[in-house]
């Protein structure tokens, strides 16, 4: 900061070497916080976890080179590793399929004419995801209690039976995505709901008046302009899906859930890291999400791109 | 959660079917916000109660015992204030060197821009966990570990910050730049006096969403933090029924007071918060 007000106060006082070199220059102070954090706390980072991802780590100062030997127990052996891709990709699946189409339908509702309580309803359906993962998890503790919990009293006001959601290794998952649709259906509805002002409504018009009935507009031309948003959630939403942390947390008691079934990949490298220590090990399920979570981002850019042509 | 769009009822409104319509809003907001509800009168519930049958949305006895318990028993009003300092620094700073770095891509040419533009949007695609273990034996050599520099300095310059301002200052005129400098104004002048002024609305869009992250941040606090002193509310929280084995209603009284303050910047800002949230993914 010393350097930048000097900079500043010798361009006032005297029009010399800086005040013709000012506009070249500026720009990379202005840059320099934004590149000096970049370099320490992400470039450094990145790197060390990368060599750190072929190494044995005991403790914080016993390193050890191991080649890829982390890699391939996760990769061959590790099953807690498997059951936690296995969970994120089901949650990212139950994203793609439930919530994203949901939130289109729910977008589409209030960018009706005929609708009322708009003001409203932004606010409700914003607020879950502005709530922090932990009160959240919190909120939802009392939501699935097997006995006691307000999930299970209004199922059996309908006659069906006391379902064990955070107790029962197949409710876990059915869990869990019920809690991402009251967190995230609102909040992709919104995105959604800002992409249909988009859609000029003369382009709409002359469709109709050429005789396109409602769904062929809809398919035709809705649609493909939604296409930005489309990318946009569904890319978030699974990288969100395997980076889920904080609501099966507190869920599970700080735990993985039955038999691991409320575990996902970013959850174990807590565990790993943090709990067991091994620092290697867990850079290395650092590294292996990032790079599956780039290629299954990749696959799905390719498809929008083919959905474009 | 049947909820389902009729789309057909946009071209020919008829009274059944727009009753139909608001009462699907109508029951998705109920759904959406029976939690929040149940959360705010089970905070005024006793642990029995809650605990017992039938289960009920209101309170069957109204119960003030929650909240003295929550702030006598935890460190809640400590971590309340701890929570204000961190995020209100960090936002601070951040959405000032967002703005600075946003400015710099919108109204300059200089050599690498291309380059390091690129570096913002690999940052915006870069998970964040790659780096979790680094940064906490960074945070161990740095001896951050249980300080407050680990919470507000590593990224405080945010890439989707940075991208946004640059999207905002770019619509400031080129005119009203020059003119200041030929008056002979600097550059920092330039940007104090006509770009901020000219993009105020947006910096507190930006604020706001920087603001609200850092409130409810919770894996990174959770790894660097080890005092329950200096505990963020997030963390506070999540602790509360294992060292200080709070009763579940104090629990949602804490969840309630630490949501309050999010809810109500967004009733006030909503609009500008889901435009600037929003703009980014239509422009693709």
């Amino acid at each position: 900061m010393t350097a930048i007000s000097h900079g500043a106060m010798s361009s006032a006082s005297q029009s010399g070497w800086w005040s013709r070199n000012e506009r070249k220059l500026i720009p990379y102070i202005f840059l320099a916080p934004f590149l000096l954090t970049f370099l320490v706390f992400t470039v450094y980072p990145a790197v060390d976890s990368f060599l750190m991802s072929f190494q044995r780590v005991r403790g914080l100062d016993n390193y050890e080179y191991v080649g890829m030997a982390n890699y391939e127990r996760l990769v061959t052996k590790d099953k807690r590793f498997h059951t936690a891709l296995v969970n994120g990709a089901e949650f990212a699946a139950g994203t793609v399929l439930i919530q994203i189409p949901l939130a289109l339908a729910v977008a589409l509702l209030l960018n009706s004419p005929n609708v009322r309580f708009k003001v409203l309803a932004r606010l409700a359906f914003f607020a879950p995801y502005i709530t922090s993962a932990v009160v959240v998890g919190w909120i939802f503790t009392l939501v699935f209690e097997e006995r006691y919990g307000l999930l299970n009293a209004a199922l059996a006001s309908i006659g069906i039976d006391r379902i064990g959601w955070l107790k029962d290794k197949n409710w876990v998952m059915p869990a869990l995505i019920i809690l991402g649709l009251w967190t995230w259906v609102g909040h992709h509805s919104l995105f959604f709901l800002a992409g249909l002002q988009n859609v000029p409504d003369d382009l709409k018009e002359a469709a109709r008046i050429d005789g396109a009935n409602t769904a062929r507009v809809f398919w035709h031309i809705t649609l493909p302009f939604l296409r930005p948003i489309f990318v946009f959630v569904t890319i978030t939403g699974l990288i969100g899906s395997f980076s889920l942390f904080g609501q099966p947390f507190l869920l599970f008691d700080s735990g993985s859930g039955p038999q691991d079934s409320g575990l996902f990949p970013l959850m174990y490298l807590y565990f790993m890291g943090f709990e067991n220590l091994r620092m290697g090990y867990a850079s290395a399920i650092g590294y292996l999400l990032t790079v599956i979570i780039l290629i299954v981002t990749g696959i799905q850019l390719l498809l929008f791109r083919i959905w474009k042509v | 959660m049947a909820r389902k769009a009729n789309s057909s009822s946009v071209t020919k409104p008829n009274k059944v079917n727009v009753l139909f319509l608001n009462s699907l809003v109508l029951i998705g907001i109920i759904l959406t916000a029976v939690p929040f509800i149940y959360m705010v009168t089970a905070s005024f519930r006793s642990q029995g109660e809650l605990y017992s049958l039938p289960v009920t949305i209101m309170p069957r006895e109204v119960v003030g015992q929650n909240y003295p318990k929550l702030f006598d028993d935890t460190h809640f009003i400590l971590w309340y204030g701890n929570t204000i300092f961190t995020s209100s620094i960090r936002t601070a700073l951040g959405v000032y060197f967002a703005a600075l770095a946003g400015c710099a891509f919108a109204k300059y040419q200089f050599r690498f821009k291309r380059f390091f533009f690129f570096l913002v949007l690999a940052t915006l695609t870069l998970p964040f966990h790659v780096l979790l273990i680094p940064l906490f034996i960074m945070m161990i050599n740095f001896g951050w570990v249980g300080d407050y520099l680990a919470i507000i300095v590593p990224g405080i310059v945010g890439a989707f910050n940075i991208f946004l301002m640059r999207q905002y200052i770019e619509s400031v005129p080129d005119e009203l730049m020059d003119a200041a400098r030929i008056d002979g104004a600097s550059e920092f002048r330039i940007f104090h006096s006509v770009v901020i002024p000219l993009v105020r609305p947006a910096l507190g869009v930006v604020a706001i969403l920087t603001f609200v992250n850092t409130w409810n941040d919770f894996l990174w606090p959770l790894i660097v933090l080890n005092d329950p002193k200096k505990y963020l509310l997030t963390i506070g929280l999540a602790t509360m029924d294992g060292p200080f084995d709070v009763e579940i209603g104090a629990i949602m009284a804490g969840s309630f007071l630490s949501t309050l303050p999010i809810i109500f910047i967004f009733v006030l800002m909503q609009r500008q918060i889901i435009a600037g949230l929003t703009q980014g993914a239509i422009r693709g």
